[in-house]
């Protein structure tokens, strides 16, 4: 892609005289890059907005308390400022939305790479992207006021605000991000890998399988490791369905609270600016960026491997 | 593939075994999209069954009250309609241009390029309620803009912009060079070939994303309610003054214990469907229409 740019950038002029330097063009470029520079200037700023506050929360507050504390109670008069409790709700959350969407996405992405038929595919892929739009506020009410209920009815001892339909709801969320993802990775595979594979005498379920899926697994992994980060920052669903319940409990029937619904709660607009509230905020959203970031930065590495290997 | 090979001599003797080994992996495969769409239909049914009683004029026109039957989004609906808006006013040219850098313009051997580049793969994963953080930190309270539609519309635009951008990008580049370089061999500039030659050819595409990435902003909840959203907005938003939008009403209402107010909850939630689902119904068909093969 690189080389076909530098020929597009440069046409074969060499041979005639050189071209006069005009200056709207060299405007435009100027233009179109401070355009592209405010996604830089919007990473420094998330950076600086939560950096500068949690100095100062840390200059309260010790890191070892921070990170090792079991007890978060920030609001409280007694105040405790543990954030164990918030990561393990974070944790329990996207494990157990983890476990549904994983399978189920892959299971899609193989269905629609290796099975459908075109005009299933076209019928389908719509339906997911229609899945993916839904607004998570809608998505956390119907964990709390369908799923919920609905999980009482056939017998498990749920809290109102339980990790387990949050969880749930979260997870069948994330299998449009799963399916595409894979998918993509699954279409990268060359056709040869496959066609060699039926002329040893496999099977469909065994090319797909032992083949596609391995010869994808980067990719597969990949879009694991994003949709597991997009599980740790989702707010809404958690914040309406799991409570605000900071404990540390792997019951996925209990109330928790996570890191993002901690946010969400606290930081409706009405705490003051300098208090000790305002400052958790950005200690626990730093907390929050720094996991997220380290997902994505291992997943766009896995995405360009095995993009490198078939490309 | 070494079992596969020791297997293979087997191959009629095992053929009834196969045969049930794939038909069973089928149905698995069928249960994973039987979860998907059943969890969809399921929600969209039971969102419409609880809440299509008080889709009324009353919710569309009138204003938020304590008393459920007097409630109404009228100011949360406007505020919405304001940040779409906004966000499609600030996202679409700032991605665009972006898009036009990286793709055509950008030498991607030089660091900054590329700083760019993983630095907008990484926005499009950041969480929604950390850019809700930034505009906390810098918008509301460090500029001291406050909570208005403004500094909601900002904060949107920078969550959707990564996305606006990355689908710019796949639209531009699937303008084939041929007619780049035809462009130039007839003379044209640089910004010539852009401008009149790929940014054409690319509309259908941007335009797509554009919505879907619109849709998005729509429904999106938990940056604007860290930028204070607020809750009670008895009067028409102003582009400088207090507001609340659609999905932050629609969680108000969710967290008030009367039923009534989540039959509220259910009729804010259709309204808001109707609009995020007909953003993506229009974005799909224009896809669907102006699909070029070149």
């Amino acid at each position: 892609m690189t080389t076909a740019d530098a020929t597009v950038a440069r046409p074969a002029t060499t041979a005639l005289p050189r071209k006069k330097i005009r200056v709207g063009e060299q405007l435009v470029h100027g233009v179109l890059f401070i355009a592209a520079a405010i996604s830089v200037l919007t990473t420094v700023g998330i950076v600086l907005s939560l950096v500068l506050p949690a100095l100062d929360f840390f200059r309260e507050v010790s890191p070892w308390e921070f990170f090792t504390g079991t007890t978060w109670a920030p609001l409280f008069l007694d105040a405790h400022f543990g954030v164990v409790p918030l990561v393990v709700g974070t944790l329990t959350i996207s494990f157990w939305s983890s476990l549904v969407a994983f399978p189920l996405g892959l299971g899609v992405a193989i269905y629609l790479s290796e099975y459908a038929a075109p005009r299933a595919t076209a019928f389908l892929k719509p339906i997911l992207e229609i899945l993916a739009a839904i607004p998570t506020v809608v998505l956390g009410y119907f964990a709390l006021t369908f799923v919920t209920p609905f999980l009482r009815d056939i017998g498990l001892e749920v809290e109102i605000f339980n990790a387990l339909s949050a969880s749930l709801v979260l997870g069948v969320m994330l299998i449009p991000t799963v399916a595409t993802l894979s998918e993509d990775a699954m279409a990268a595979v060359p056709r040869d890998l496959r066609d060699g594979g039926y002329a040893l005498g496999a099977d469909k379920l065994q090319v797909s399988t032992k083949i596609v899926v391995p010869a994808a697994i980067s990719g597969i992994i990949a879009a694991f490791v994003l949709a597991f980060s997009r599980a740790v920052g989702e707010t809404m669903i958690v914040l309406i369905a799991a409570g605000q319940l900071a404990q540390i409990t792997f019951d996925p029937r209990e109330t928790i609270a996570t890191i993002t619904a901690f946010i969400g709660a606290t930081g409706n607009g009405d705490v003051p600016t300098g208090s000790i509230e305002y400052k958790t905020i950005f200690a626990v959203g730093l907390t929050l960026f720094v996991m997220t970031l380290i997902m994505n930065l291992i997943s766009i590495r896995l995405v360009r491997k095995y993009r490198e290997v078939y490309e | 593939m070494t079992s596969l090979a020791s297997t293979a001599p087997s191959i009629a003797a095992d053929k009834p075994r196969r045969l049930w080994r794939n038909r069973i992996f089928m149905w698995a495969m069928l249960f994973c999209m039987f979860v998907a769409f059943g969890t969809l239909v399921v929600l969209l049914v039971d969102t419409f069954i609880t809440g299509w009683p008080a889709v009324t004029k009353q919710l569309l026109t009138g204003l938020p009250s304590t008393v459920p039957a007097e409630a109404g989004a009228r100011p949360a609906i406007l505020a919405t309609l304001y940040l779409g808006a906004l966000v499609l006013l600030f996202s679409v040219p700032i991605g665009v241009l972006t898009a036009i850098y990286l793709e055509e313009y950008a030498n991607h051997e030089r660091w900054w390029n590329r700083l760019i580049e993983v630095n907008i793969q990484n926005l499009a994963a950041v969480p929604a309620i950390v850019y809700g953080i930034l505009g906390l930190a810098f918008i509301v309270r460090g500029i001291g803009v406050g909570r208005v539609v403004l500094a909601g519309g900002l904060i949107l635009t920078l969550v959707v912009l990564p996305t606006v951008v990355v689908s710019s990008r796949e639209a531009i580049r699937a303008v084939p060079d041929t007619i780049r370089q035809g462009a130039f061999a007839l003379g044209a500039t640089k910004w010539q070939v852009v401008w009149r030659q790929v940014l054409p050819a690319s509309i259908p595409g941007i335009a797509t994303g554009s919505i879907l990435a619109l849709s998005r902003a729509v429904g999106e909840t938990a940056p604007l309610i860290m930028v204070g959203a607020i809750t009670y907005v008895a009067f028409n938003p102003t582009l400088l003054g207090p507001y609340t939008a659609l999905p932050v009403q629609i969680y108000n209402w969710t967290r008030q214990p009367s039923a009534d107010f989540q039959v509220l909850a259910a009729a804010g939630a259709i309204v808001l469907l109707v609009i995020v689902l007909s953003m993506n119904a229009v974005a799909i068909f224009l896809r669907n229409r102006y699909r070029r093969q070149w």
